[in-house]
């Protein structure tokens, strides 16, 4: 089809069809749209700002509907500060006080994998998070966003937001992953292609990954914000399918219109790092000479699930650490620790050396558990490699999956995990 | 008069404010002296109510915080004029009343170049005479920008200012 000649009857995008839905009418690309919010997601880091917004700028201090509320303490959990601790002690008040049901503490994890993993979030709905990895909910076919402080007040005063409906990229994956090469490199490899605002404003729709587990497409999907992509979202089939009901509307359309396709194909893909300072920075691992780290962190919303852990363990099971690495695993979520705990991995981990954190956000944000000095190297599993992201600005992360986690850990340097 | 200041591509908000400048760290009141204190040092000491910024494209990439268009609606700055904006400086923008203008005019201004900016007509016009317009905002964002912005407009209205319109 011309797309030029696109005529909306044609058919719609994903996020074309969830707004059209929410929205009670026919939308497509371009329209301003007033939708109610499904679920809207804040965390301990900025509650207490959003409180402010609502009770001293809106004047609000009942929100429009609690049962669709969820409050997660994980950017900075357990308290690092007397500062830390007496924010979360006003959240916590805050959270009784408005009756909100759905509060997770300390150690239940990073709030978009305890979103998905209570089933907070369904495919087809609108779920706004106060954080900008909310593009995860994408991996089970919801139109998930973050928005800042302002926004966050409006919809707990209101229970609706306003929306922009995104054109959308559609990212064409063809064949399958080579030997230790992970969603993660997807993601990664289209950092490189579109650079920091190759999507921005736009939606990311992830197509030819029916086979993929629901850890891999939330890789995909929390990664589509770092291109600058309102939503990144796979659509709801094979293992999504077999554990929700997806609404029959929700269906990708053959004529749906796509501003741009991007083919990767897996048949050559290999390993991809981040190098620093910015995630669209991207090096082939096996080009990147020889980089000594001090700390490798495996953990957060991007890459801190079972699939993730069990990665490492296979790797690293019955060798140690290299001298002058620390190894830090933080599991994404209570529920991934605790299943991690009971098949055997945390045990195989600790006896190569590996150092545990309460399941959260971990040093992703630079505030605890795992902060690095300046001029030491880390190598992480997470999303963002920005000057000063992780502690001192003179400290330089690289960013890659939890394959080119375990075999730097085991080298001492970032190492193609192809040679394992 | 208006001053013009000139940034290039992917202004991110902790060049606007830093990190450790954040309203909890230091006070709220405090937050006109901190745009670009890093960056571009000059910016806080010399900018103008009025004053306009030219920016390349994805202006205001990087985190979520509302404080660093805040800090720049402190300072009075009138119109952040930029090819694009990453999206959430962009609702941050809307939300607070910060006009934003998706519009290139790198080429066209320079830096320290003194203009008048009619906020009513969206023209702007060098001392020398020569005439840019702005894209003319749709009139729900007129009407936004001029009553502060969404939240102050949903606070006087009990409801947001765009509809489904096609």
């Amino acid at each position: 089809m011309d797309t030029s000649m696109h005529h909306p009857s044609a058919g719609q995008t994903l996020s074309e069809l969830i707004l059209s839905h929410a929205a009670g009418q026919q939308v497509h690309a371009g329209d301003l749209v007033i939708v109610p919010v499904d679920r809207c997601m804040t965390h301990d880091s900025l509650t207490p700002e959003i409180i402010d917004a609502l009770e001293k700028n809106l004047g609000v201090n009942r929100i429009y509907d609690p049962e669709r509320v969820a409050v997660v303490m994980d950017h900075v959990a357990p308290a690092a500060s007397v500062q830390t601790a007496n924010a979360q002690v006003r959240t916590r008040r805050w959270v009784a006080q408005q009756g909100i049901r759905h509060f997770y503490d300390v150690g239940a994890g990073v709030c978009h994998q305890v979103l998905i993993e209570e089933r907070l979030v369904l495919p087809g709905q609108v779920a706004i998070g106060s954080d900008s990895h909310a593009t995860s909910y994408g991996a089970i076919g919801a139109f998930g966003t973050g928005m800042g402080t302002g926004d966050l007040a409006l919809i707990l005063a209101s229970g609706r937001t306003w929306l922009r409906v995104p054109e959308t990229i559609r990212v064409q994956v063809v064949g399958r992953f080579r030997k230790n090469v992970s969603p993660k490199d997807i993601s990664l490899y289209l950092c490189g292609m579109l650079g920091l605002d190759g999507a921005t404003y736009q939606a990311v729709e992830f197509h030819g990954v029916d086979w993929l587990s629901l850890d891999g497409r939330e890789v995909l999907a929390g990664m589509s914000t770092e291109i600058g992509a309102k939503v990144g979202i796979v659509p709801p089939s094979g293992e999504i399918a077999s554990r929700y009901n997806v609404p029959e509307w929700l269906r990708v359309q053959p004529g749906a219109h796509y501003v741009r396709t991007i083919e990767v194909d897996l048949n050559t893909l290999g390993s991809q790092v981040a190098v620093p300072p910015e995630v669209d920075h991207i090096a082939p691992a096996s080009e990147l000479g020889d980089v000594k780290v001090d700390q490798v962190f495996v953990g957060t919303c991007t890459n801190g699930r079972l699939e993730d852990l069990h990665i490492l363990a296979e790797l690293l099971k019955g060798h140690k650490l290299a001298a002058g690495v620390r190894l830090l695993v933080i599991p994404a979520s209570h529920r991934i620790l605790q299943a991690a705990a009971e098949d055997g991995t945390l045990s195989i981990l600790l006896a190569a050396g590996a150092t545990l954190g309460t399941p959260g956000c971990g040093p992703c944000i630079g505030r605890h558990m795992g902060v690095i000095g300046a001029d030491e190297v880390c190598l992480s599993t997470a999303n963002r490699n920005f000057r000063g992201r992780m502690g001192d600005p003179n400290a330089r992360i690289y960013l890659a999956s939890p394959e080119v986690a375990a075999a730097t850990a085991l080298r001492g340097s970032i190492s193609d995990p192809a040679n394992l | 008069m208006a001053r013009v200041w000139l940034f290039p591509a992917n202004i991110d908000t902790d060049q606007i404010v830093p990190g450790r400048y954040a309203p909890y760290m230091t006070s709220e009141a405090e937050l006109g002296k901190y745009p670009f204190i890093e960056y571009r040092p000059e910016f806080a000491k010399t900018v103008q109510p009025g004053d306009l910024i030219v920016a390349g494209s994805n202006f205001g990439c990087g985190s979520s915080r509302e404080y660093a268009p805040r800090a720049l609606v402190a300072v009075g700055i009138a119109a952040i004029i930029a090819p694009s904006f990453s999206r959430i400086f962009f609702r941050n923008a809307l939300n607070l009343g910060l006009p934003l203008f998706e519009c290139d005019l790198q080429g066209i201004l320079s830096d320290g170049q003194q203009v008048t900016y009619d906020n009513t007509s969206y023209i702007i016009t060098t001392s020398e005479g020569a005439v840019t317009s702005l894209p003319q905002p749709p009139a729900w964002l007129q009407e936004t920008w001029a009553e502060g912005g969404i939240v102050q407009y949903y606070r006087r209205h009990g409801r947001l200012p765009v509809g489904a319109n096609r």
